[in-house]
């Protein structure tokens, strides 16, 4: 049975079942994709960037409120998760090495990990229940626990490549530490740190789970932050799971635009990602 | 002081540079100031943790104290009576995770073996963006296409086929609903395969050249090379991914939700609807009726916090034994 003919048809047998497995991973890929541009192509508009979705029954109308609320959420959850990711990747990096730092690490890997709705839940009993109420605010904390773990982990790895003797150059001219650490470390990584904090972006543009019970998704425009707002993600849910085709059209719609957004994001983020290889 | 040889930079910048500092009160404050902001910035990720689970226990406490242990063995979910068990989100998670990963496994394991061992360079780069492609999609836009698209396609031509030819079996017997356990199943091992292949991917590039080398020298085909030099390698890192995608599988929501018909019964048929863990929350938590019911789903949400937490440590272990031995393979 270990003939070298036996062997050889064996080996080429394999060869085209690890290919089929290839095409099969990749059919489904394929047909999303078609789906997602031809359903997405005759549904867009230009009502769909300008006009608030219309009542049940009526045709027309658009995510306007939509883009803006999820522009907003993007915004505040980044003002929150950003200082606190890089903050804490200049620790691990700079003066961290010991156990507290190892960690950290961890607790930053095991975030990453725990479902988004669990992250959503939390938000809830922290601040829905305090403030009495669904809010943009909510929403954008859910969020940003879930861009800290990405932009910490991205930013550390990237300051850990800056090399020590910069630092020590700035060190001898007579530069405090937290000025070289700001002005000359995160400095020269910076285009490596954009890169993290593009894909953390891109990653929380299209988490619908959080949202469900902190910003609650709102039919029309929200006047402060402390009421619900209306995202992206959460207007696809909803319009997906209704009954009527003219809302199937938007949340096809609105995939196309929250796909292109994210790609936009993400080929962004390998634009500074060559530029930072280039740059060594 | 034992010399640290692994964090050279360490000892160089911070004991020896920052005690010349204090002579300069100004300045030392400064950098006081700033470590004493990065430290409260790094613990804030511990606190979160932290945080996240007391806070679940605490909300969940009046549901654990009012059913114990029967919570997670009692199949009745009635929100009106008050009567709250989760055997059946339990069912659903469990069975639909663990039927996308069989799928899911040997499709991604085949993919990242063709990408790196036999694919050319070329072919094999494109296919690995086209996978990473797939894993940026938004859970939401699988599930957009999930119940317009897939769900639809199944009811009409998968579901029939496999109840007229195994309809015998009590897997697929039953009416084509479309929203289903399989479409479920097929909407998570759609979900799950980029992210086994990537890290898979790694495992298999950290494999040492020499082992393969040594193969081919002993006159091994391409598959026995792969079979006897590659794969026992990656083992336990392959495992590693695998876990990883179970975790990423049961903590699944909206994809899941919109495709699972949502209806908590523990059926043995495939084609009939289900219910899951995260989905009752995603349906429920926002308009839950009493205290108990939102204390019932704050407990399924807990009991889905400690499984994933058990499942990503247990991956991240396995993980990093392979990537580690990565290194020693190299320094040789």
């Amino acid at each position: 049975m270990n003939s070298l003919a036996w062997r050889k048809g064996k080996n080429v047998g394999m060869t085209l079942l690890l290919a089929i497995f290839t095409l099969a991973v990749l059919i489904p890929l394929v047909l999303i994709f078609v789906h997602i541009i031809k359903m997405g192509f005759s549904s867009i508009n230009f009502d769909f960037f300008v006009q608030i979705p219309r009542p049940t029954g009526e045709t027309g109308g658009g995510m306007a409120n939509g883009l803006a609320g999820s522009a907003m959420l993007i915004f505040l959850a980044s003002l929150f998760g950003i200082p606190v990711g890089i903050f804490g990747a200049i620790y691990l990096s700079e003066y961290g090495g010991g156990s507290f730092s190892n960690l950290i690490r961890f607790s930053a890997d095991v975030l990453s990990g725990i479902p988004s709705i669990i992250t959503g839940m939390v938000a809830y009993t922290l601040l829905v229940v305090p403030m009495k109420g669904f809010s943009a605010l909510a929403g954008a904390f859910a969020l940003a626990l879930i861009m800290i773990p990405i932009v910490l982990r991205t930013t550390e790895e990237q300051l850990k490549l800056v090399p020590g003797t910069l630092r020590e150059a700035s060190l001898a001219l007579g530069v405090p530490l937290w000025r070289t650490t700001l002005k000359v470390t995160l400095r020269s990584a910076l285009t490596g740190v954009m890169t993290g904090i593009l894909l953390a972006i891109a990653r929380i543009a299209g988490e619908t789970a959080p949202l469900l019970f902190t910003a609650l998704g709102n039919q029309f425009w929200s006047r402060s932050l402390t009421e619900p707002i209306a995202a992206m993600p959460l207007q696809i849910f909803s319009f997906a799971i209704s009954p009527y085709d003219d809302w199937h059209r938007l949340a096809w719609a609105g995939a196309l635009v929250l796909v292109t957004i994210m790609f936009g994001l993400s080929l962004a983020a390998r634009y500074f990602g060559r530029r930072r290889q280039q740059g060594n | 002081m034992a010399h640290d040889k692994t964090d050279l930079r360490e000892e160089s910048v911070l004991q020896q540079i920052e005690p010349r500092t204090w002579v300069l009160k100004k300045r030392l404050s400064g950098d006081g100031v700033f470590r004493g902001i990065t430290v409260l910035f790094a613990f804030s990720v511990l606190a979160i943790l932290l945080m996240m689970v007391a806070g679940m226990w605490k909300e969940s406490l009046p549901a654990f104290s009012k059913f114990g242990w029967r919570f997670i063995t009692g199949r009745d979910w009635d929100a009106v009576q008050g009567s709250f068990g989760a055997l059946a989100f339990i069912w659903g998670s469990v069975i639909s995770s663990i039927f996308a990963l069989l799928l899911a496994t040997p499709l991604s394991v085949g993919t990242a073996i063709f990408i790196t061992e036999i694919a050319p360079k070329k072919v094999g780069g494109v296919v690995a963006s086209l996978v990473e492609l797939l894993a940026a999609i938004p859970s939401v836009i699988y599930g957009l296409w999930g119940v317009l698209v897939m769900a639809p396609w199944l009811q009409r031509t998968v579901e029939p086929f496999l109840a007229d030819h195994l309809g015998f079996l009590p897997f697929f017997s039953g009416a084509p609903y479309g929203v289903s356990m399989l479409a479920a199943i097929f909407i998570l091992m759609i979900m799950v395969v980029p992210i086994i292949t990537s890290i898979t991917k790694e495992i298999i590039l950290a494999v040492p050249q020499s082992q393969k080398e040594a193969a081919i020298a002993l006159g091994a085909t391409r598959w026995e090379m792969i079979r006897v030099a590659v794969l026992p390698y990656g083992k336990s890192g392959i495992l590693g991914a695998v876990i990883l995608g179970l975790g990423r599988a049961i903590g699944e929501t909206m994809a899941v939700t919109m495709v699972i018909g949502n209806t908590p019964q523990i059926s043995m048929s495939l084609l009939a609807p289900g219910y899951t863990m995260p989905s009752v929350i995603a349906n429920e938590f926002a308009e839950a009726s009493s205290n108990l019911h939102a204390a019932a789903l704050m407990e399924i949400g807990l009991i889905l916090l400690v499984v994933t937490l058990i499942i990503n440590i247990l991956a991240r272990l396995l993980i990093w034994s392979v990537t580690r031995g990565e290194r020693r393979g190299s320094a040789i």
